[in-house]
C-alpha cells in the first residue's frame, strides 16, 4: 500500500496571520509551488474538490479577489455560488446570522468571505460548521494576500529571513499591512513601516516593526517596498491633504529609486493608482512583482482551499 | 513480524534491464518514447528506465514525473490531506508512447488516477505500464504492460521497495503486519 504523508493546518479556518505558526504558513506556500505548476497545463484544472461547493460570500466590492478565489475554485473543480452586496437580500435588510442560516441549508461546504465589518468571518466562524476563509475583513486582516505576497518573495529571494521589507502608504486602515506585518515577522522578515503620521497607528511599535515617517530614509536599506494604494474612499475626515501632496512626500518614482544602492523589488496589492503610491515607470519596470503576485494570489488560494478541505472521518 | 527479501539490489538492477530491453523490443526502438515515474519511487524508477533505454538505442528518453494525489478517489473521506508533491512534465505527450512507471501495483486506484491525469495532458498515442512488483489484489480492471517480479501477497503483507536515492539501499522485502484492522 503506498504511504501518504498527510498534514493538516492547525486551525479549520484562515480567519488572518496573526498567531499563525511558522509551519502551517511554510506548509501552505509549499503547497502552492506544487499548485502554480498546474496553472501552466494544457488543461489547468485537478478533479480535487469534485463535488465540493463553496460559496464567496462578498458584502464588500472586490475584483481581483473575487476573481482569484473563483478561478482557485474552478481549477479544483469545486461548484462555486456568488453572492455581492449590490444584488442580494442583505439589501432588503437580513442580519449575517440569518443570511449564514441560509447558507447551511443549502449545504455548502465552505465559504469565502469579505465584509466591511472586522471580525464578520470569525462570527461565521462561530455560527456556521464549515470552514471560513476570511478575504478580508475591514481593516483587520486579509489573510490571502499577505500568503501570496510572502510566496511571491520566496519565490524570488529563497527565504524570507533577515528580509528587508518597507511597507509604505496607509498603514491605519490597511488589512494588506495588518496581515503582511504578521505574516513577514513570523518567517523573520524585517519590517518598516511608512507613511504619513496621520495613517500611521500611535501604537505602531507593538506590531514589532520599525517606523520611519521619511522615505527617503525608510528605503535606504529596503529589499523590498511594498506601495499601499491610497484608499480615496476611505480619506474622508481629512488625514491627506491630497493625492498630489501624498505623490510628492511618499509616492515612489525612478529619481528616489535611483540614488539607492541595492536593487529595490516593487509590490503593490493592486488596484494601483499610478502617479499616486507608484508611478507608472516603476509600477511597469523590470523590478516590479506586481503581476507575479496575481498569478501567485490563484495557486495559493488554491493551497488553502485544498488544506482546509479535508473532512472529519477516517485517515487512512 | 516476519520479513523476507523479495528483489536484492542486483535483482532490481536486472529487472530494470529487461524491463528497458522490454519497451524497446515491443515499441521497435525509442523514437517516439517519453517515460513517466509517479512520485517518489516510481519516479526514481523512472529515470533508471529511461537512462537504460538511452544506453540500448543511444538516444536521450525524456523522463517526467507524476503527482497523483490531487486525482485520487478518496478524497471525501479524508481528515488530513496528503502532501502535494511536483508534476514535472517539461514535454508534449500528444501521439507518444508513454510509458507509465511505478514501484508496487497493487489495487490499481494509483493507476486509473494516473491515467486520468495523463490524459488532461495530452493524448498520447499509447500510455504502456511498468511495474516492478505486481502483489495482486485488484479492485480495477488494471495490468501492466511490463512487469519486474509477480509476488503473491496475502493482504495482511505489506510490500517494502527501498530505492536507494531515497532509503540508502535497492531492496524489496514483503513483510507480515499486525491485522489491527486499520485498512478499511
Amino acid at each position: 500500500m503506498r504511504r501518504w504523508r498527510t498534514l493538516a493546518l492547525k486551525s479549520r479556518h484562515l480567519l488572518g496571520l496573526e498567531g499563525m505558526s511558522k509551519e502551517d504558513i511554510e506548509l501552505i506556500l509549499d503547497t502552492a509551488t506544487s499548485f502554480k505548476e498546474i496553472l501552466e497545463r494544457p488543461i489547468p484544472k485537478v478533479p480535487t474538490l469534485r463535488g465540493k461547493t463553496i460559496v464567496n460570500l462578498f458584502f464588500e466590492a472586490s475584483t481581483r479577489t473575487r476573481i482569484s478565489f473563483e478561478l482557485a475554485e474552478k481549477r479544483l473543480s469545486a461548484d462555486t455560488v456568488n453572492f455581492s452586496k449590490a444584488t442580494s437580500s442583505v439589501q432588503k435588510g437580513e442580519t449575517l446570522k440569518d443570511t449564514a442560516r441560509n447558507i447551511e441549508a443549502m449545504k455548502i461546504d465552505m465559504v469565502v468571505m469579505r465584509h466591511s465589518a472586522p471580525g464578520a468571518p470569525h462570527f461565521l466562524a462561530r455560527c456556521l460548521d464549515v470552514p471560513i476563509l476570511n478575504a478580508g475583513d475591514g481593516a483587520h486582516e486579509h489573510p490571502t494576500q499577505a500568503l501570496l505576497d510572502m510566496y511571491t518573495l520566496r519565490e524570488k529571494y529563497g527565504t524570507l529571513e533577515g528580509l528587508n521589507v518597507v511597507i509604505v502608504g496607509d498603514i491605519s486602515h490597511s488589512r494588506v499591512a495588518r496581515s503582511d506585518i504578521w505574516g513577514l515577522k513570523t518567517m523573520g522578515a524585517r519590517v518598516t513601516v511608512c507613511g504619513p503620521s496621520t495613517l500611521i497607528p500611535v501604537e505602531v511599535d507593538a506590531f514589532g516593526v520599525n517606523v520611519n515617517y521619511n522615505i527617503d530614509e525608510a528605503i535606504q536599506d529596503a529589499d523590498v517596498i511594498y506601495a499601499l494604494r491610497i484608499q480615496m474612499e476611505r480619506q474622508t475626515s481629512g488625514l491627506l491633504p491630497s493625492s498630489r501632496e501624498y505623490h510628492h512626500r511618499f509616492g515612489i518614482t525612478q529619481e528616489r529609486l535611483r540614488p539607492l544602492k541595492k536593487r529595490v523589488t516593487i509590490m503593490h496589492p493592486g488596484p494601483i493608482n499610478r502617479g499616486v503610491e507608484l508611478a507608472s515607470d516603476v509600477a511597469d519596470g523590470e523590478h516590479s512583482l506586481i503581476l507575479d503576485q496575481v498569478l501567485n494570489g490563484v495557486a495559493v488560494r488554491m493551497a488553502v482551499l485544498y488544506l482546509l478541505s479535508g473532512e472529519e472521518g477516517t485517515v487512512e | 513480524m516476519k520479513k523476507a527479501q523479495v528483489l536484492s539490489k542486483e535483482d532490481v538492477r536486472r529487472a530494470v534491464t529487461r524491463i528497458a530491453h522490454e519497451i524497446v523490443e515491443r515499441n521497435h526502438g525509442a523514437d517516439d518514447l517519453v517515460v513517466i515515474g509517479i512520485q517518489t519511487r516510481g519516479a526514481l524508477l523512472a529515470e533508471r528506465v529511461a537512462l537504460k533505454i538511452g544506453e540500448i538505442e543511444h538516444v536521450t528518453v525524456p523522463v517526467g514525473i507524476l503527482d497523483i494525489t490531487l486525482y485520487r478517489d478518496d478524497f471525501r473521506k479524508r481528515l488530513k490531506q496528503p502532501l502535494v508533491k511536483a508534476t514535472k512534465i517539461p514535454f508534449d505527450i500528444d501521439d507518444k508512447d508513454v510509458i507509465l512507471v511505478d514501484d508496487v501495483l497493487y489495487t490499481g486506484r494509483t493507476a486509473r488516477a494516473a491515467l486520468d491525469e495523463l490524459t488532461d495532458f495530452g493524448r498520447p498515442r499509447t500510455i504502456q505500464y511498468a511495474i516492478l512488483v505486481d502483489r495482486g489484489h485488484r479492485e480495477f480492471p488494471i495490468r501492466a504492460d511490463y512487469v519486474g517480479k509477480n509476488v503473491p501477497t496475502s493482504r495482511n503483507q505489506e510490500v517494502f521497495v527501498k530505492i536507494e536515492e531515497v532509503d540508502g539501499i535497492d531492496e524489496v522485502t514483503v513483510e507480515e503486519v499486525e491485522d489491527t484492522g486499520s485498512e478499511k
